[in-house]
């Protein structure tokens, strides 16, 4: 078996008296699409800041690719090969499409400290940023003011910065949320295809995307994983029904 | 924004055109006003890199006009009591070489710059301001006691610094060295603000963790653009020294750092010529209405009260309307 590229082993993280994350423990290997689901306030946030480095576990670790990054910061992270969206949007909102995808391609290039070059003129800034417009199919607005963008353009810009990094792996907190049913089909094949170039841990409420793409899916309740299997497996867990999906499935 | 390059392109004629009809007119007052306004629109071009692009509403510029101000006063003082600056290590004599001194205002602003934002920049928000503020009221009351400089009487300067090849003591000169400055300082802005780094620090305005996401610290990027701005704002203090050939604590005041902010508020916040639009109008108003009343800074305050809520994009706004895209 490979190695996995992201790991996390034993994460735990309280504030106060709550306990966000207790004793978490779930992997990502290449070529994968692991979904971790669960109600609101089940700690979904608090993995994700801790995976992706705004939050510092209290106890356990966050490997990447190999490497012990639980220390490191989210932009040490971002370099090392971790490419993450947001649930909120947090673009850029009065630039344009195409300014967002150059930030990108900025931070992957690592050379922020020019000052008299035109940005939207360096033609491989301009390259990285393009490409991953046209993979996401927003070139038609790369002009665009982020703000005009729909909900579900900001989510495919949101993936289109991610991918300027070329990323060894990639968080989405719901990228699915507020798409219609149509963007949504689209932003699942889109993924399906992108698992081979980066694996996904995918945070997401759409439960028939995750169904549709996760190879792996863990349940997360009250801070802890209740369970990790493939789509069958957690279907027809018995505590998952009990705590989750009885609800609604 | 066609219309915008218009308001810009008409700010630079008449920047050209009122002096040379001043020369013709004999009318040295008015480029006196003149260079007034192009040197307070350098000093708000600087602190417009930090204010509009990076979104760090500095109180505390007054700190970088005041190290520009007296670094002309401490240096040209010496020269002119012929007593050197410092005999220890070695020994530094004054200088009356405007070059020169626009050196050691750069990089003394750049320094403070460099320790004021690195503490400034732990916080946000009006935290943020009240910081700077507080750096700018050490440096007022520091200034105040320093006695060897003057104090609270200041320095005065009988001879304008001299640059090669120029009689610096025609206004018209003096002037047209200052409007070069402004010109570079324009072009180095508006490169700046298109450049990588701009992109960044627009970017680290609108949405910090963005960038941070991005693989980039959005703290160091801010940094950067705070010194780069202080240095804008040192120069312009020299060239401010130099003019009235006087510097006192009042250029470190909390209300200098009040005007500065003011010239880009009325101009344009974030827009290139915001600073040069919003100094000249302020000169103009300071002359005018200063001349109607001793409490024209009611009327400013009206005006500005005005442009706040009825004009957000400041005069330049107001005139072309709202920023277009860029390309």
């Amino acid at each position: 078996m490979t190695d996995p590229v992201l790991k996390t082993q034993g994460i735990s993280k309280s504030f106060g008296a709550l306990r966000a994350s207790r004793d978490i423990s779930i992997d990502l290997f290449p070529g994968e699409i692991h979904a971790v689901i669960g109600p609101n306030g089940a700690g979904k946030s608090t993995l994700i800041g801790q995976i992706c480095g705004t939050l510092k576990p209290d106890t356990g670790s966050v490997q990447l690719l190999g490497r012990d990054v639980t220390h490191e910061t989210a932009r040490a992270r971002a370099r090392v090969g971790l490419g993450r969206t947001f649930q909120i949007s947090s673009l850029a909102m009065e630039d344009t499409v195409l300014q967002n995808a150059l930030l990108g391609a900025l931070g992957a290039s690592g050379r922020p400290w020019r000052f008299w070059k035109d940005a939207l003129n360096d033609k491989d800034l301009r390259a990285t940023a393009e490409e991953a417009l046209l993979r996401v199919g927003l070139e038609g607005q790369a002009r665009m003011r982020t703000a005009e963008l729909s909900h579900g353009q900001r989510r495919q810009l949101e993936v289109a910065v991610a991918l300027t990094l070329r990323p060894k792996a990639l968080v989405m907190d719901e990228p699915m949320a507020g798409m219609g049913a149509e963007g949504s089909k689209r932003l699942t094949g889109f993924l399906d295809v992108l698992r081979q170039e980066a694996p996904i841990l995918l945070v997401e409420h759409d439960m028939d995307a995750v169904f549709a793409l996760a190879d792996r899916i863990s349940v997360l309740v009250y801070g802890e994983v209740i369970a990790t299997g493939t789509v069958d497996e957690i279907r027809s867990d018995a505590a998952v029904q009990e705590a989750y999906l009885g609800e609604d499935a | 924004m066609i219309r915008e390059t218009y308001v810009n392109a008409l700010t630079l004629l008449l920047l050209v055109a009122i002096p040379l009809w001043a020369v013709f007119m004999d009318e040295p007052f008015t480029i006196t006003l003149m260079t007034r306004a192009a040197i307070f629109a350098i000093a708000a071009i600087g602190l417009n890199i930090a204010l509009g692009i990076g979104g760090l509403v500095s109180l505390g510029h007054a700190v970088f006009f005041g190290i520009g101000g007296y670094a002309m006063g401490i240096l040209a003082h010496h020269a002119q009591t012929y007593t050197p600056l410092a005999e220890w290590p070695f020994l530094i004599d004054g200088t009356k070489s405007m070059p020169l001194i626009w050196l050691v205002a750069i990089a003394c602003s750049a320094l403070a710059a460099l320790v004021i934002g690195a503490l400034s920049l732990r916080t946000t928000g009006v935290y943020f301001i009240m910081i700077t503020l507080a750096f700018g009221q050490m440096f007022f009351f520091f200034a105040i006691s320093w006695a060897e400089y003057g104090g609270e009487d200041g320095l005065s300067i009988y001879i304008r610094n001299g640059f090669p090849g120029l009689n610096t003591l025609a206004p018209i000169q003096f002037y047209g060295l200052c409007f070069v400055l402004l010109c570079l300082v324009l072009l180095f802005a508006w490169k700046l603000s298109k450049s990588p780094f701009g992109l960044a620090l627009n970017a680290a305005r609108q949405a910090p963790m963005r960038v941070e996401t991005v693989g980039l610290d959005p703290k160091r990027v801010k940094l950067v653009a705070f010194v780069i701005s202080g240095v804008i704002t040192g120069l312009a203090g020299a060239l401010f020294a130099d003019l009235n050939r006087f510097v006192s604590p009042t250029m470190f005041s909390w209300q200098t750092s009040g005007e500065i902010m003011i010239f880009i508020i009325l101009g344009g916040v974030g827009r290139l010529f915001g600073p040069v639009v919003g100094a000249l109008a302020f000169v103009a108003l300071e002359h005018w209405l200063g001349g109607l009343s001793d409490y024209w800074h009611i009327y400013l305050g009206l005006l500005l009260l005005v442009i706040v809520l009825f004009g957000r994009g400041g005069l330049i706004g107001m005139v072309s309307g709202r920023e277009a895209v860029h390309d």
